[in-house]
Formats: C-alpha cells, sequence, structure tokens
C-alpha cells in the first residue's frame, strides 16, 4: 500500500495513543449514556473530538460502512472500532460499554412498566410521548430523503416508495420485501451508472 | 410473565434473523418487529407496542434497546437477555468480519452500486417504521397533532428532540391528548 493512499479502516488510527479495553468500555459507556434520542452524534464528538481517535473523514468512512451494514448502525460501529484498535477484545469492551448501562437502565424501566403501565396518568404521558416518538421518526426520514431527489431523475425514490409500502402498509414479511427489492435496487444502480 | 423454552426460542430466533435484515439501523426494523410481536405472536396489543417504541426513544442508549424492553415483557429477565443477544450478536460477528473484507473492495464499482443501492431501502424502511409507529399512536385528531408538529420542528429545526418528548408527555398527562 503506497503512502498517498487515502486512510483506510485497517490503518492505524489518528490518535499515537493507542486506548485501553478499559477505555474503549468507559468511551462507548458515555457515549451511550449521553445519547438521549440517537447516539450517533455523541459517537461522533467522542471519539473524533474528545478522543482524537479518528480522523473526521476516517469516522465518515467507518460510520457509512456501520450504516450499510445489517443491524443496528452504532452497536456495529463499536464492533468495527473496537476491533480496528484492540481486535476481538476491543470489539467485546466497546459492545458491552454500549449496550451495558442502557440494558441495565431499560431493564429497569421494564420492571415499573409492568408494575405501573397500567396506571391512568401515565398512560396519558405515555400515549403524548408516542405521538412525539412517531413525529421524530417522520421528521428524521423527510431529512435522510433528502438527498435521494437531488439527483434529477433516479430510481432511488421509487425503490424506497416500494419499500415503504411493502413493509409499512401491506405488512409483508421483511425477509420477502428484500429478496424483491434490493437485487431490484442493485440492477438499477448499474444500469443507471452505466 | 412465563419463561417457557418455546417462548425463548421464538425470541432469539426470529430476532436473530431480523437483525440481519435490518438494513438502515434497528428503527429499519420496527415494522418487522411490530408485525411479529403483535400480529403474529401477540406478545402485546399495538398500544404497548408504540408505548415501548416511546419508552426506547427518551431511553440513553442505541434505539435498538427496544428489544430489550420487549423481551422483558415477554419474558422477563432471561427474554430481556437473549432477545438483545439475538438482535445483536448476529450483525456484530458480521460486522466483525465483514469491515475486514469490505475494504478491500473499496475501489471497485460493484461495491459502490451496492451501497449506493442499499440506501433507498433503508429509508424506506425507516418511513414505514415511522407509518406504524404513528398509525397506532395517532388515535385522535390531537395526537396526530403532536406527531404532525414534532416531524415539523424536526425536520426544520436542530432542536434536542427531548424537549419535544418532555412538552408532548407533559401534554398527554395534563389529559389535552
Amino acid at each position: 500500500m503506497s503512502a498517498s493512499q487515502p486512510p483506510s479502516l485497517s490503518d492505524v488510527p489518528a490518535s499515537p495513543f493507542k486506548p485501553t479495553l478499559f477505555d474503549l468500555f468507559r468511551t462507548f459507556a458515555l457515549i451511550s449514556l449521553y445519547g438521549f434520542g440517537g447516539v450517533l452524534a455523541w459517537s461522533r464528538r467522542m471519539i473524533v473530538e474528545v478522543r482524537g481517535w479518528m480522523r473526521p473523514e476516517e469516522f465518515n468512512e467507518a460510520y457509512a460502512l456501520c450504516q450499510f451494514l445489517p443491524g443496528p448502525n452504532v452497536v456495529n460501529l463499536s464492533v468495527v472500532f473496537g476491533s480496528r484498535i484492540r481486535g476481538p477484545l476491543g470489539a467485546l469492551a466497546a459492545l458491552f460499554g454500549l449496550l451495558g448501562p442502557p440494558m441495565l437502565i431499560v431493564i429497569l424501566i421494564g420492571v415499573l412498566y409492568a408494575h405501573y403501565g397500567e396506571v391512568a396518568s401515565l398512560q396519558r404521558a405515555l400515549a403524548g410521548m408516542a405521538a412525539a416518538a412517531a413525529g421524530l421518526v417522520i421528521g428524521t426520514v423527510g431529512k435522510m430523503a433528502q438527498p435521494l431527489f437531488r439527483d434529477g431523475l433516479s430510481p432511488a425514490p421509487f425503490v424506497a416508495l416500494a419499500t415503504f409500502l411493502g413493509v409499512g402498509v401491506m405488512r409483508w414479511p421483511l425477509l420477502w420485501v428484500l429478496a424483491a427489492v434490493l437485487p431490484l435496487s442493485i440492477a438499477l444502480t448499474y444500469w443507471v451508472r452505466r | 410473565m412465563k419463561a417457557d423454552g418455546g417462548t425463548l426460542t421464538a425470541l432469539a430466533g426470529n430476532f436473530a434473523l431480523m437483525s440481519l435484515l435490518a438494513v438502515g439501523g434497528g428503527n429499519a426494523a420496527v415494522p418487522e418487529m411490530h408485525r411479529l410481536a403483535v400480529d403474529v405472536m401477540g406478545w402485546m396489543t399495538d398500544r404497548q407496542f408504540t408505548e415501548m417504541f416511546a419508552i426506547a426513544q427518551v431511553t440513553p442508549g442505541p434505539n435498538v434497546i427496544i428489544v430489550t424492553l420487549i423481551g422483558y415483557h415477554v419474558a422477563g429477565l432471561l427474554g430481556a437477555v437473549i432477545t438483545t443477544a439475538a438482535m445483536c450478536g448476529p450483525t456484530c460477528l458480521f460486522a466483525f468480519y465483514f469491515a475486514r473484507v469490505w475494504d478491500r473492495f473499496k475501489d471497485r464499482h460493484w461495491r459502490m452500486d451496492i451501497q449506493t443501492a442499499v440506501v433507498p431501502l433503508s429509508i424506506g424502511l425507516i418511513a414505514a417504521s415511522a407509518f406504524v409507529v404513528a398509525r397506532a399512536a395517532d388515535y385522535n385528531f390531537a395526537a396526530f397533532a403532536v406527531t404532525a408538529a414534532t416531524a415539523a420542528i424536526v425536520y426544520l429545526t436542530k432542536v434536542n428532540p427531548l424537549w419535544l418528548f418532555a412538552v408532548a408527555g407533559a401534554m398527554g398527562l395534563l389529559g389535552f391528548l
């Protein structure tokens, strides 16, 4: 690999200090606990700005990969990042940091919910929060969809619409919809590029 | 709460498969979780699912933590742990091995095509999750108005969504919804 190539995931991180397993655990636990309503912003702030473990472009590249991989993006990020720094144990340390504290909190909430979930005033508050949660996802998806309409006529908006209709409106199983739409989307992307 | 072997196996198998299909992150799997937990298995009502979704959004940590709540609701502590492990384990292993292989092909056209092709799919899935949650949460006009207002504020501003949850929760508590 020549020195002029852009940084890749397998290169050493920006910082000369190699974080220990405990550093990884602690940092991802903090990311998780700060990350009310979305962990991405905090993971970028901690990894790039506070700890200086990655350069901004390295973070973007790692995050793009984790968005593409199936499963929760930030969970993937913790594994990819942790393993890059300290191998399999690093991946585990980052993963347990990210998931351990919120699991404890949410199990506690689950216990309370099982006992008090039917209390009328709590029901009313949760109903309001559920309406807001739906709005949060709608607003976020609106922002995410903007780039789809930027490069003129492309198949992307139709692929998004077909997926939405199949999974959201028709309520078909995810496996069927993916098996049909993913090859179609890859073929259309290939065809448009040519 | 019944933690029999059949229920635990159903949780583990279904969520492990789902994790590998969740292109676009935890929220992309929400329609499938809802289909499974409410429609197919009858583990909970539509309302309970929506409440758990809201709780997961306001709890610190990744939103995928909703699966811990679902697991706890269905089969107690063991259910919570098994469901979370099933939702994160396969995809973590995949990410661990795949990141190395994928990096090798970073300049190939087919790799860029696949990455480009997945983006609209994930957006469609997250839109579907918004639709599924909104349909259950907006049981009257006032709730619908809260959803619409939240969506507009999130789309147009950079306000921390926690404030919107606090306002909407207070409105519900005070009986405006």
